[in-house]
């Protein structure tokens, strides 16, 4: 046991344990440029600020009644302690411009920093969103131009951008389904008729959660023995009570529904209507047509598809497209085009059957700039290569994998690949050993123990923007990795991570008695008062 | 193309290990009848990276910048200046380029910030604990309502006349389709209202905004004790997260959820979105809340460190069971207002808000000088109601002609009505001259 080395300010008492990394202790906890960093609040200086503002100009104030308010507890600054503060947080954080990140279902592609630049261009960044429509007639068109896009590479009828994030487009797509069948007559929902969605019990967890807050009751299809849903299953469930199904394509398991067609007739001839989760869209882009396939509304995340960064979790974007037979759900705003070429704003619901305001102002314009630029960056053309390469390079990390680990399903498979941990059967290592393993080896991991319908799930995800060299990398470090788990190494795998700035982390206790702000150890006013 | 890294010869290698002789042979399981066989028509072809350039700089140029003119438009989304140094770190790839935190050991630097995020939320609201940020304000909002339903057992929301039309709207699109019933009072852009007068046994919950859309500010504490004595919870909503340097923070007026847009602090205007959804409760709601939250806890050898917790109320493991559909946040917005936050610290940021609020007097002064201009509130923060004697999209339309964003026109937020009324904001990046030029416009106009 070696003292405490941190050197630093922290809440958690008692001694640093001596980790059996073998590498060495250093006076300040630090280890090369892997540097320990106190909270903000910890380096606070009173007075000091990292800003020059202006006096304040002399008026009386118009604040009414209200009492103004006390001290608020920030801490003061410098700008350059600032900028190293967060330049040290970045440096512990693992990101594609690092990495492979083959993170299955959420895809982890090359973020092109032209978009940024597109992104930031003061006509987009710098307009406010209730300017004269007249001012921002550029906006208007990068906006009409992007649903162009989507509708032509989903082959559907309508779109609405205003989704802030996949989730957020599922509730649009399933408020629309509600609003069809309520228009029939054929009341759908809390208490109607229609009270079910079905959802595959391979869906990811968004679906039915959406589907449970729209006021439906969640009826789960189970998977077949090859990954898909269960037709007969189906069919079985289907019937008047059903308002839609939801289903991902190519789903969970990184597999195309083969018998999709099908799966829409039936759902239609009972009168539902069929939700798709566009989430791995990115497979087929270019390739297929999501309304060739029969489906009735999906989302888009833009951030999968299209690129957009996800900045350690959002934000994101959700665009709806819709076919025909939902087209007139459209929620505001939208934008369309007058003869005279000028683009115009609905934002006000009226009194059609389009439902209202999902969010405030129009969507998540800084995304659309880049999910537009990346568009026309690959063109029709380069998309359809796009979906070519996701595809073929999950199927040549499956090929490469296939001997030493179980894959979960006969291939081929679509933009990820999905294995299971029966190779790891009698090792004691597991699904979460692997993953931290690999972290050491340099890579992010998969995604693990999702998608649910199988065992100790590993989903990987490598993306179209990976080279050869670098799926070949990957695919050698993770070959060593099951052979040493194979001779029975549990040791080593357990004691994984050892060479990030922080090892295993205690999630149970973090939950069992959450600390979830900092609060100062002594409040300097009651100090100041005794 | 640029951005795809195989080459044939890779390519060809590839499917050889694979075992299959094209790609297509790759997309077997999809039904014969929707395969394409070339490039989807009506889309260009690929564009190098000048070209793409171009013609979103042509597009771009087509706008009006509110920044290259005197701009006094507010509503909900405010034009403050963003130190350089905040768009640079939030550029740095690591942040950028990072996935939610689901790998704690290298994803330090992310979990850090959002918990430092979270306590500074905490700190200017007044309020317990925060959420690692929502989509936007207006979700928030919805969010805290549906909260709010799910805590008291009880499904009917009060929502005040003075909340931002928006958020209104996207509170009431959920209660329509989730099931809860919503009473909306009608806007008093002139005076109080009566909310207690709506409330009964059945209220979940009663929304006001502060300062309210209008601009007025308000003091919430007796309603706060009258909600709590009738057992519904009080959120109070803040649009411009600037006013909580000068303001009693909604957390010491007795609110039980505050739903806020974090915009103003280092998120540009961006037409409107990306914004950040600012949401802090009172501790013993914590476990209902919705979205992400980052915790404090130890690694391996005792070292502090973060990861994201109480997930057990969260869409990915409890499925149709959660808090919320929701499984994403605002990260990167989060992180720039932190930083933005950061750099002005107690002092910095007090200073803004005081700043903020003497330019808005300055300039209510100046219009109020026009004549036939008359300012309608008795209190604001940065941002005020005129009633004119024209309608003010009219106007606000004849003075972007004579190159001034003069406000929002209120019938633009309600969809008619209200025509005489502009809400005004201003904010420390108006000069006085811009003060002058809005007012002498005005005066030409009207």
């Amino acid at each position: 046991m070696s003292m405490n080395n941190q050197g630093r300010p922290t809440h958690i008492s008692g001694g640093i344990q001596n980790s059996d990394s073998a590498v060495p202790q250093t006076v300040t906890g630090n280890r090369g440029l892997q540097i320990e960093e106190p909270l903000i609040f910890e380096q606070d200086s009173a007075g000091r600020c990292g800003v020059d503002l202006p006096e304040v100009p002399a008026v009386d104030s118009r604040l009414g009644a209200v009492k103004p308010r006390g001290r608020i507890g920030l801490p003061g600054l410098a700008e350059p302690q600032v900028v190293r503060h967060y330049t040290r947080l970045s440096q512990k954080n693992y990101a594609i411009d690092s990495g492979l990140y083959p993170l299955g279902s959420c895809t982890m592609k090359h973020n092109p920093r032209l978009n940024e630049k597109m992104a930031r261009l003061p006509g987009f960044a710098d307009v406010h969103p209730l300017q004269p429509e007249s001012t921002v007639q550029g906006a208007l068109e990068l906006m009409a131009e992007l649903g162009r896009w989507l509708a032509t590479l989903t082959g559907m009828a309508a779109v609405t951008l205003a989704p802030a994030a996949g989730a957020h487009g599922e509730m649009c797509g399933i408020m629309a389904i509600r609003s069809a069948h309520d228009a029939k007559g054929d009341h759908s929902g809390n208490g109607g008729g229609r009270t079910k969605i079905l959802v595959p019990e391979s869906a990811h967890g968004t679906n039915p959660a959406t589907a449970a807050a729209c006021g439906y009751a969640v009826e789960a299809i189970p998977a077949t023995e090859d990954g898909r849903v269960d037709l007969e299953a189906l069919k079985a469930k289907l019937g008047p009570d059903v308002a839609g199904l939801m289903l991902t394509n190519p789903n969970t398991c990184g597999l195309f529904e083969r018998d999709i067609i099908t799966i829409a007739e039936a759902v239609h001839a009972a009168g539902a209507y069929f939700y798709c989760d566009g989430a791995n869209f990115n497979a087929i882009v270019g390739r297929v047509r999501p309304a060739d396939l029969g489906i009735d509304v999906m989302h888009i995340n833009l951030h999968k598809t299209f690129s957009t960064p996800h900045g350690g979790g959002g934000p994101g974007s959700g665009p709806v497209v819709f076919a025909e037979s939902l087209a007139p759900y459209v929620p505001v705003p939208y934008v369309v085009q007058d003869k005279g070429g000028a683009f115009r704003l609905v934002e006000q619901a009226g009194d059609g059957p389009a439902f209202g305001r999902m969010k405030a102002f129009h969507g998540q314009m800084g995304m659309f700039v880049r999910a537009l630029a990346y568009m026309m960056s690959h063109g029709a053309d380069g998309l359809r290569q796009v979906a070519n390469d996701a595809v073929l390079n999950a199927n040549y990390l499956l090929a490469r994998l296939q001997d030493v680990m179980t894959p979960s399903f006969d291939g081929p498979c679509m933009h990820e690949c999905l294995f299971d941990d029966r190779f790891l059967k009698g090792t004691g290592v597991t699904t979460l050993d692997i993953a931290k393993a690999l972290i050491d080896e340099g890579f992010h991991p998969m995604t693990m123990y999702f998608p649910l319908v199988v065992h100790g799930a590993l989903l990987i995800e490598p993306t179209e923007t990976e080279s050869k060299a670098s799926l070949d990398q990957f695919v050698t470090a993770l070959r060593a990795l099951a052979e040493r788990a194979k001779s029975g190494d549990v040791a080593y795998f357990q004691g994984a991570p050892r060479l990030t700035p922080r090892r295993r982390l205690d999630e149970t206790a973090a939950a069992r008695k959450p600390v979830l702000r900092w609060t100062p150890a002594v409040e300097p006013e009651k100090v100041a008062a005794e | 193309m640029r951005y795809l890294p195989l080459t044939e010869a890779d390519r060809r290698s590839m499917l050889e290990a694979i075992g299959v002789p094209s790609v297509d042979e790759l997309f077997r399981d999809v039904p014969e009848a929707a395969r394409l066989s070339g490039p989807i028509e009506g889309l260009s072809n690929h564009m190098g990276e000048l070209e793409v350039d171009r013609a979103l700089s042509a597009m771009a140029g087509k706008n009006l910048p509110a920044g290259s003119v005197p701009s006094f438009l507010g509503a909900g989304a405010y034009r403050h200046h963003i130190p350089a140094t905040v768009d640079h770190l939030v550029q740095r790839g690591e942040f950028l380029t990072a996935y939610t935190p689901y790998q704690p050991e290298v994803s330090q630097g992310t979990l850090q910030v959002l918990f430092e995020f979270q306590t500074q939320v905490s700190l200017l609201t007044g309020m317990d604990v925060a959420n690692a940020s929502m989509y936007d304000g207006a979700t928030a909002c919805a969010e805290a309502v549906m909260m709010a339903n799910r805590v008291t057992r009880r499904k009917k929301a009060v929502l005040s006349g003075g909340l931002h039309p928006h958020y209104r709207d996207t509170t009431t699109t959920d209660a329509r389709f989730i099931g809860f019933e919503t009473v909306v009072m009608p806007p008093a852009p002139t005076g109080g209202e009566d909310l207690l007068a709506a409330v009964d046994g059945d209220t979940s919950c009663v929304v006001v905004q502060n300062p309210d859309v209008f601009g007025h500010v308000r003091d919430y504490t007796e309603l706060g004790k009258a909600c709590q004595a009738k057992g519904a919870l009080l959120i109070v909503v803040v649009t411009e997260a600037v006013s909580l340097g000068l303001l009693t923070p909604p957390g010491e007026m007795g609110a039980d959820i505050v739903a806020a847009e974090g915009q103003s602090l280092g998120n540009a205007l961006n037409f409107g979105g990306p914004y950040v959804g600012l949401f802090a409760v009172k501790e013993k709601l914590v476990r209902q809340m919705p979205g992400r939250l980052c915790g404090q806890t130890v690694d391996a050898d005792g070292r502090r460190g973060f990861v994201l917790t109480l997930s057990t109320r969260e869409q990915h493991i409890r499925r149709e069971k959660a808090t919320s559909n929701i499984c994403t946040n605002s990260g990167l917005c989060a992180l720039a207002f932190s930083i933005h936050l950061s750099l002005l610290g107690e002092e910095g940021f007090t200073r803004l808000a005081e700043i903020n609020h003497a330019k808005a007097v300055q300039l209510a002064d100046k219009l109020a000088a026009v004549t036939g201009v008359e300012i309608v509130n008795g209190s604001f923060f940065n941002e005020f109601t005129v009633k004119l004697p024209k309608p003010a999209a009219e106007v606000v339309e004849a003075l972007a002609q004579r190159g001034i964003l003069g406000g929002v026109p209120a019938s633009r937020l309600f969809g008619g009505g209200l025509d005489d009324l502009l809400i005004v904001a201003a904010t420390e990046t108006n000069t006085e001259s811009d003060m002058d030029a809005f007012a002498t416009a005005l005066a030409e106009v009207l």
